[in-house]
């Protein structure tokens, strides 16, 4: 019996980690500028992609994928909106691969300008895959307390952007705005903050003006 | 939890390995796990044993080497680890800050054995 001892030096999320880098390339070239929105459950993702559906729909080609352990529901709610969207069931796993979006990709629109990703709700587990987006997003929303950031430290050190959803419950909540963002901006000091209600449409004319520098910028470098 | 699917693609790449060196059994598998990787060591390890059942991984014992998080300041060059999450350089309190180690997921060796001389 010989034993023998190998030196792999494999990352174990090479795989998604390839995948996502094709998808990347391909939406580059094609001018999406792609988003990838995580949150924990029932922060706001869906009701954020409604609000902005109806800002961009007329102007600007967007899509829209939704994942989810289950059902249709929030595809639907897009859909309702005017706006492409397919439902990804994950069947119980709790956070997007970059070879699920892979499956969706060749549906989605060609001429699309805007592709959102709205990962399954769970603050932990979608920081760690790659979709293949050029932008992600983390959103906490003012119900959830505003110690989040330190505790879910991952999710804001890995994203581009914090949104601050259901600012409209601030005056019934103990939740300080500030302390939120300066504890996020020690997580993450790139990261820029928008301060949001889906409800009262605060800050949603500052976030749609974010998303169309953002699509120059990419189309900029890829011309 | 995500230690599922991870370890699910770990099986992969260990099977691939068995075969490229035509071992009979892998008897250990050592992994280097950031400490801002995303993945919790206990739970990697109550997967692997979950997992490893009727394997050829099957009487493996894993190791896992947890990384602490250091960085390195493009501003200034000073290198550090990072404790309570503040990414700001302790010396010159610039955010540009390079992550040097702490984020990664990796297999980093195996054990193999095989019948055959
Ligand atoms: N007051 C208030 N409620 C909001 C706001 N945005 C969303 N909600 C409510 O919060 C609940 C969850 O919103 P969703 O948009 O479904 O949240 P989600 O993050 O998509 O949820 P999952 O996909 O299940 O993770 C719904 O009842 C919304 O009506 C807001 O800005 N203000
Ligand atoms: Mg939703
Ligand atoms: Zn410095």
């Amino acid at each position: 019996m010989a034993t023998k001892d190998v030196i792999v030096l494999a990352d174990l999320l090479g795989t998604n980690k390839k995948i996502a880098s094709d998808i990347r390339t391909e939406l580059e070239r094609r001018g999406i500028l792609a988003v990838n929105l995580l949150s924990s459950p029932g922060a706001g993702k869906t009701s954020l992609l409604e609000q902005i559906a109806v800002r961009l729909r007329d102007t600007a080609k967007m899509a829209v994928i939704e994942g989810d352990i289950e059902t249709e529901r929030d595809a639907e709610r897009i859909r309702a909106r005017g706006v492409p969207a397919w439902q990804i069931t994950t069947g119980g796993a709790c956070h997007l691969e970059a070879k699920m979006i892979a499956r969706v990709l060749p549906q989605v629109p060609p001429e699309s300008e805007f592709l959102f990703i709205e990962n399954v709700g769970n603050l932990v587990c979608p920081a760690s895959y790659e979709l293949g987006e050029r932008l992600r997003f983390v959103l906490l929303s003012t119900p959830e307390g505003d110690d989040k950031p330190k505790k879910y430290p991952k999710a804001f050190t890995t994203s581009d952007v914090l949104v601050l959803t259901k600012v409209d419950l601030l005056p019934y909540l103990p939740f300080d705005l500030e302390k939120v963002k300066a504890e996020a901006l020690e997580l993450n000091p790139r990261l820029q903050i928008f301060v949001t209600s889906a409800v009262t449409g605060q800050g949603l004319d500052e976030l749609i003006a974010f998303l169309w520098r953002a699509r120059r910028d990419l189309t900029a470098r890829h011309a | 939890m995500h230690e599922l699917s991870i370890v699910a693609g770990l099986f992969e790449t260990l099977s691939a390995q068995a075969r490229e060196n035509r071992a009979a059994r892998i008897t250990g598998v050592t992994l280097r796990i950031g400490r801002l990787s995303g993945v919790v060591p206990e739970l990697l390890e109550s997967a692997f044993d979950m997992y490893k059942k009727g394997t050829i991984a099957e009487a493996a014992k894993l190791t896992v080497e947890v990384v602490p998080l250091r960085v390195r300041c493009r501003a200034c060059g000073a290198e550090r680890g990072v404790e309570s999450y503040v990414f700001l350089c302790a010396a010159c309190a610039s955010p540009d800050l390079e992550i040097l180690q702490g984020t990664e997921m990796i297999l980093e060796r195996i054990e193999l054995e095989s019948d055959d001389a």
